[in-house]
């Protein structure tokens, strides 16, 4: 039987000047997925358009360095190509070696609340319930 | 926690297990209920404990929880035992505060204080991922790095007198390109000359207080005259500088000793340590040449609205820095690397790091407040060079967050409650502004108190706002 376990994809959570989200998941990859949506939603919460598509890497010596790594890699698409996320296509990770295609629009179609100016490795976690079917990731964007 | 009262202002934590030092809250009891609500004092407590600290570790009035080092937190480490930390200066290095006064009075601006908000709204790019018309090449931004305020000076953009009135001349020494990463490059190429989001904001105030004729008029200042008040940083390029290095710290050192993984550091004597500080200095001169830039489109754009406007820069403070300076430690005089993270260097009269032209009377320290209340224009003191290594606050401080503001604030209600109180303000964002609204901020007035009282500042005027540009 297939339990849906979470019907969250991520969530808010409250902190004095920056922003926390926990972000949840049936394996692995879907918690890295619905941690990249969080990220972006922190700047702007409409739905975004499909129009550009790019290709993502990042590496990392243990979960928590990885989803630093791989939010990072979209930080850098966004402040230098003007990136804005929609939805992550094939997400694999393999030993700690994250690939995944990210489709979206540019930014300036959108109206962005929040600028994030770095992930911080403050309060973060990734972590599973042992039987590696629930996972929850926590991240503090510095905005 | 063993949290003392020392005095009125002044509170203490004992050291304590692995605390090297103890920790201080300089503070008001009011401002010390909402300190201990969030993190911050442990964090502060975290501080403490990094190897090589000095006298002890140190939280402001406007403090609030940070990542790593809380904000408004500073210490000082001695340069043979010491560590320098990217958390303890901030992702947004440099983040910074320039004040400019203009010939212009209040009356003259307010016949025209819609047209003044909608001509700088349009000219300086401000909010999220905005472009800039500000064109530099891969090879000249370098130079830019490595020279700060003074090489855009020298393409046209500003005067010399201009970066002779700026914290470190707007040049910190040291910055070698070489250090920084291409892809912190790559986020910051395309942002020069724009002011971003968050807090950062370009105001235009008037004079509605003199507390010292006599240091006014030296700045220049007097009842009624028009000031302008950028805030803004080292954008995605400051970032990653952060970023990257904490990164190539965990990879030398690892973090499994540290109370957070966020005070990550490295040995300032260190290869990485040394290269951090030159990848930072070039972060905080993008940030001053960024100011430079906006400060010459300010002239250019007002100058169609008040043909004879004249605008020349009082100062121009860091916020998120690491610096070597001399300090008396144990009735010693020592240099010392002081990290203020969201704290602004305080010093009093006589210091050689202040222009010639103010350095009798201290150095000009400017604090804004929150959107639409008033910003403090004070110099720094001696006391402050004996009790906080040189430093004081940096704004107001954030008491609630900016997903719970933009929950519960809308931001058209903000605009219109702060166009009643005379204020015009502008935003690319009606969210933005909500999470930036007066209530979810620190009293200024009651920092400002406070500072004053401990003798950290000697207050010089107060500037209220007229227009508002907010990122």
């Amino acid at each position: 039987m297939k339990n849906k376990v979470y019907a969250k994809k991520f969530k808010f959570l409250e902190h004095t000047a920056d922003m926390k989200f926990q972000a949840f998941g049936n394996s692995v990859e879907e918690v890295f997925e619905n941690s990249a949506l969080a990220m972006f939603s922190a700047m702007s919460d409409g739905k975004v358009a499909e129009k550009n598509k790019f290709k993502v890497k990042a590496e990392g010596r243990d979960y928590e360095n990885l989803l630093y790594n791989f939010l990072e890699e979209l930080l850098i698409l966004f402040d230098s190509e003007g990136f804005f996320l929609a939805k992550i296509m094939n997400l694999k990770i393999k030993s700690k070696k994250l690939e995944a295609g990210v489709i979206g629009d540019d930014a300036k179609n959108y109206e962005l609340a929040v600028d994030v100016k770095a992930i911080t490795y403050n309060e973060m976690f990734v972590k599973s319930d042992g039987k590696k079917k629930k996972w929850t990731a926590q991240v503090v964007l510095d905005v | 926690m063993k949290l003392k009262k020392i005095s009125d202002n002044e509170w203490e934590i004992s050291k304590e297990g692995k605390m090297q030092v103890p920790a201080k809250i300089f503070a008001s009891e009011n401002l010390m209920v909402k300190i201990k609500e969030d993190n911050t004092l442990n964090q502060i407590k975290n501080v403490s404990m990094l190897p090589g600290i000095l006298k002890y570790a140190i939280a402001v009035a406007d403090a609030h929880e940070g990542y790593g080092f809380p904000i408004g937190g500073i210490a000082a480490f001695d340069l043979d035992k010491g560590i320098i930390s990217p958390g303890g200066v901030g992702y947004d290095i440099n983040c910074s505060v320039r004040l400019l006064k203009t010939n212009l009075t209040k009356e003259g601006v307010l016949k025209n204080q819609k047209k003044v908000a909608d001509s700088l709204f349009r000219k300086i790019p401000s909010g999220v991922g905005r472009g800039s018309k500000f064109q530099i090449t891969r090879k000249e931004i370098n130079k830019l790095l490595e020279q700060g305020a003074k090489y855009v000076v020298d393409k046209g953009y500003g005067f010399e007198g201009d970066y002779l009135n700026m914290e470190e001349e707007g040049c910190i020494k040291g910055a070698d390109a070489s250090k920084v990463s291409e892809r912190a490059i790559k986020r910051g190429i395309g942002q020069l000359g724009t002011l971003g989001a968050g807090n950062h904001f370009l105001e235009v105030q008037f004079i509605d207080e003199i507390y010292d004729e006599k240091i006014a008029k030296l700045f220049g200042l007097e009842k009624g005259q028009i000031t302008i008040m950028v805030h803004c940083g080292s954008r995605g390029l400051g970032h990653q500088v952060a970023s990257d290095y904490i990164k190539k710290m965990e990879d030398e050192y690892g973090f499994k000793n540290l109370p957070d993984r966020e005070l990550i550091n490295a040995p300032i004597k260190s290869q990485l340590g040394k290269d951090y500080f030159s990848a930072m200095a070039c972060a905080a001169n993008f940030a001053f040449a960024n100011k430079q830039i906006i400060t010459h489109w300010i002239r250019e754009e007002l100058k169609y609205i008040f043909p004879e406007i004249k605008i020349d820069v009082v100062y121009d403070v860091c916020h998120n820095i690491a610096k070597f300076e001399e300090h008396f430690v144990d009735g010693k005089k020592k240099v010392v690397c002081v990290h203020r993270k969201g704290a602004t260097r305080s010093f009093g009269p006589g210091r050689k790091e202040i222009p010639e032209k103010y350095r009798t009377v201290g150095q000009p320290v400017i604090i804004p407040g929150s959107m639409g209340t008033a910003s403090y224009l004070l110099v720094g003191t001696k006391k402050a060079e004996e009790i906080t290594f040189g430093s004081t606050v940096h704004g107001a401080g954030r008491v609630s967050s900016r997903s719970m503001a933009m929950k519960n604030i809308r931001g058209e209600e903000v605009k219109e409650r702060l166009r009643k109180k005379g204020i015009e303000v502008k935003s690319g964002s009606w969210k933005a502004l909500a999470s930036e609204a007066p209530e979810v901020y620190k009293d200024i007035d009651e920092v400002i108190r406070v500072v004053d009282e401990i003798g950290l500042n000697k207050k010089i005027a107060r500037l209220k706002p007229i227009a508002v540009i907010k990122g």
